[in-house]
């Protein structure tokens, strides 16, 4: 690999500030740094410095990512299959083939428009690439339905990139996580699209589909007060949904790697996971109450329990509402955060008819707040110490 | 009578363990041919020469005052001939270099028992023979005015960092010596001498002082971390801290009525060939002390003056550090690694746990200068609790510093934090944010705008 450092040495002063290619700068370092740690020694402070550094830690939340993606394209297939009748009849390696082909693409735009906005601001604001975007790139793919047009991908990461994160100066100054920006912009701009039951399903449009199919999600179904999935499919993930959140056992296999890793909060996780099972149960314990419809009476009599291998509950306590910059940085107020997660997420997925997941929502929502709960928990902090130097005096 | 409260356990904080730890042995090295004291040891000092190259000074003869408090005055650890006045940029004094003459002398000063002399005789003593300066005050850091007495004074008696010199090794039969100091100094504080140990030190025995046990893994050693838990500063106050190597300087002046600053340093760190320790003097040439005894290396190594989180990168040619009692030789790192974020990382040392390093928690390891990767915005804010035992917000404290909002600074306690307080979190920092740099220039923010 000496060839490589070589080149990338040689090359480094054409790309300095002045020179021919001062305009590849920032591709420059992002690509020599990717290959090469860079020997750049301390100049003041701290002689040693731990070895962990920012390629590392979003390195690791993608590899966290891998179980959901993997099986997420796997189950494309599956779906695929199972719709037009012929799952009994297709092997293993087909299925997944036909989901690879189908995810990759999705994956590629994803990265191709996010990191290329990522490189071109990076060489005008004349900072270094950051890796953020590395986890965006990977989660924006795994919350699309399958049959989202790969344009839509396009712009909605444009959109998240530059308006959610670029605008406010890049990783570690935005306010909302990216992913679920990309998410929410097309959710509202292009409703008609998003919304319908045609995105869930990968088949075209003149082929032959199983009696009874309407192409809804089990949760819009629970919704309209049928109860279509089984539990052990919820949870192993052969349920339509966005690529990467329907099984929630891949998903917990990333949350064991977060968590062993200690990259991903427990404290976030765990009280999300607690608020949606609260929610759950307060809605359980009102499902006989008079006045509800027949439907709204379904679907608030589900186990409370279901309510975390439906949707992308599971998907956005781990990997979403987890993000360490757009969640609440105190260490009561990350209990907070996640618990009104968890239960605005299960309160906006059955009480309100127009979306029919809350997850989304319920996570931008506190990401928004994210800051607020921080300024009380600081000024808890602020008061102890005020009242503790007054009792020194 | 010796009054023993129960032990503060401290849970937050890391071990670094590195290679090179000092083995208990102590050389005493010649008196070394020139001797210096270096301005820029002092944060905030603005040095004025009271000699010029070829004047003849004594041991204890001044070289340096402070410009705004000028009684306080530095002073030559050895007699001879000045030689020569190092600056840097813009004419900053960078060294004063004495000529080391053996016959030159000690300036004389009053021989005494402490307990019998007065506060004033005490202070003016430690002026005018160059100790005050080892004495510094909380908040800042910096040297205390002579005009204001401290509510209490802090000595912290163990050194929790990494490669530290263990000083009840160091202070073994000197510890009546210790003892005249701590009487020295409990004079000038009307309230009390505090002394934080660990285990069953040697230091227990100390008369005339408040004694806390401390447990728990660095920085439970750092002073700044003992007063918060004993009793934090608040605005408008101001405590004292001395190390334990400098009470013996005032201890010795008072048994023997001169300067004697003979100093032990531990020789230290993975590109030592045997380390142990040295006896020295204050302001030794660094190469004194290090000549000879690293390891032959085809690579740069790197010479810090002090422990590798705190300490000042020096040359051969340089001189210690006014208040070092270490000197860390590790490898300097400057190569490029490929794919160095990617590997398993059973050699890499890290307080997270995304290296294989996690599993081996007793290994010693052999880190080098490198950053280790970019320079980032704050992205993970989990990390520095884990190594600040202090009723801290270090993320929003950093933060404030960097906004320099004073108000903030002050609610979020910059009066209790120095660099040393905040190194870990430069050290465990992902974002490789400089935390030290950063706290400095809040600190210098806060001494110009209130004083």
């Amino acid at each position: 690999m000496n060839f490589l450092k070589n080149f990338f040495e040689k090359t480094e002063p054409y790309v300095q500030k002045g020179a021919k290619y001062h305009w590849l700068n920032s591709v420059h370092d992002g690509f020599f740094t990717f290959l090469f740690v860079p020997k750049k020694t301390s100049k003041s402070g701290t002689h040693i410095h731990d070895f962990i550094d920012m390629k590392r830690t979003m390195s690791i939340v993608v590899l966290a990512l891998i179980p959901s993606l993997l099986f997420g394209m796997y189950n494309v297939g599956y779906q695929h299959f199972k719709v037009i009748g012929e799952l009994a009849s297709t092997g293993f390696f087909d299925i997944f083939l036909y989901g690879f082909l189908k995810v990759l693409p999705v994956v590629i735009v994803s990265y191709g428009v996010g990191l290329g906005i990522e490189f071109v601001f990076a060489q005008i604001r004349g900072h270094e690439i950051n890796e953020g975007f590395l986890v965006s790139g990977m989660l924006i793919p795994l919350v699309m339905p399958i049959e989202t047009p790969l344009w839509m991908i396009a712009i909605a990461t444009a959109f998240a990139v530059i308006f959610g994160k670029e605008v406010f100066g890049g990783t570690g100054m935005n306010i909302w996580n990216p992913a679920l920006l990309a998410r929410a912009f097309l959710f509202f701009a292009y409703p008609a699209q998003m919304s319908g039951n045609s995105v869930w399903y990968s088949f075209s449009e003149n082929a032959q589909t199983i009696d009874g199919f309407t192409g809804a999600t089990p949760m819009a179904e629970a919704a309209a007060g049928n109860i279509t999935y089984t539990v052990s499919d919820a949870f192993f993930g052969f349920i339509p949904g966005s690529i990467g959140e329907t099984s929630t056992l891949a998903i917990l296999l990333g949350a064991v790697v977060l968590l062993v890793t200690g990259i991903g909060n427990w404290k976030i996780m765990f009280s999300t996971v607690a608020g949606g099972l609260f929610m759950g149960i307060l809605l359980n314990i009102f499902a006989g109450s008079q006045g509800l419809s027949e439907e709204a009476a379904t679907f608030f009599g589900i186990p409370f329990w279901h309510h975390m291998v439906l949707g992308g509950f599971m998907f956005g306590a781990v990997f979403m509402a987890t993000d360490p910059v757009s969640a609440a940085q105190t260490q009561k107020g990350k209990w907070i955060y996640g618990f009104l997660i968890g239960v605005l997420a299960i309160l906006i997925r059955v009480l309100n008819p127009a979306y029919p997941e809350g997850m989304m929502l319920a996570i931008l929502l506190m990401n928004t707040f994210a800051p607020l709960i921080d300024h009380y928990v600081v000024q808890g902090h602020i008061k102890r110490r005020m009242k503790r130097a007054k009792v020194a005096a | 009578m010796i009054k023993m409260s129960e032990v503060i356990k401290l849970r937050k904080g890391l071990n670094i363990k590195l290679k090179g730890g000092a083995e208990k042995a102590l050389e005493k090295l010649p008196v070394p041919a020139t001797v210096a004291l270096k301005p820029t040891d002092f944060p905030g000092l603005t040095p004025k020469l009271s000699v010029k190259p070829g004047h003849k000074v004594k041991a204890g003869d001044a070289l340096f005052y402070d410009k705004y408090h000028p009684e306080i005055l530095y002073t030559a650890p050895l007699g001879g001939e000045v030689k020569s006045v190092n600056r840097g940029e813009r004419r900053k004094i960078l060294e004063v270099v004495v000529e080391v003459d053996k016959d030159a002398g000690e300036a004389a000063f009053k021989k005494g028992d402490p307990k019998k002399l007065s506060a004033d005789e005490i202070k003016e003593q430690l002026l005018k023979s160059g100790l005050w300066p080892f004495i510094r005050q909380r908040p800042y850091g910096i040297i205390p005015s002579p005009d204001k007495k401290p509510r209490a004074i802090f000595v912290s008696t163990f050194d929790t960092a990494p490669l530290a010199a263990d000083n009840s090794f160091v202070l073994e039969n000197q510890m009546e010596t210790f003892q005249k100091g701590i009487d020295a100094l409990s004079k000038l504080t009307e309230g009390d001498v505090h002394l934080g140990v660990n285990g069953d030190s040697p230091f227990a025995g100390v008369k005339n002082v408040k004694t806390h046990q401390f447990s728990g893994p660095h920085p439970a050693g750092n002073v700044g971390v003992q007063i918060h838990h004993v009793s934090p500063v608040i605005r408008g106050e101001v405590v004292w801290t001395v190390n334990v190597q400098d009470v013996l300087f005032i201890g010795r002046l008072f048994e023997n009525g001169k300067v004697d600053f003979t100093r032990v340093f531990a020789l230290a760190g993975s590109e030592v060939e045997k380390p142990k320790y040295y006896q020295t003097v204050l302001g030794a040439p660094v190469a004194s002390v290090t000549d000879g005894r690293l390891k032959k290396a085809d690579y740069k190594q790197r010479i810090i003056s002090g422990n590798v989180l705190t300490g000042t990168r020096v040359k051969p040619q340089n001189y210690l550090g006014f208040y070092d009692t270490l000197v860390s030789i590790i490898p300097e790192g400057d190569e490029y690694e490929l794919l160095g974020w990617a590997t398993p990382g059973v050699d890499k040392f890290s307080a997270s746990k995304t290296f294989l390093s996690k599993l081996f928690p007793k290994k010693e390891y052999e880190l080098n200068a490198n950053l280790h990767g970019g320079e980032r915005a704050f992205v993970l804010t989990d990390q520095y609790d884990k190594v600040m035992p202090m009723d801290i917000l270090p993320v929003f404290l950093m933060k404030a510093i960097m906004a320099n909002d004073i108000d903030k600074m002050e609610q979020l306690g910059i009066y209790e934090v120095i660099e040393e307080d905040v190194a870990l979190c430069e050290f465990v920092c992902t974002s490789k944010i400089k935390w030290q740099d950063n706290l400095r220039n809040g600190i210098n923010t806060m001494i110009k705008e209130l004083g």
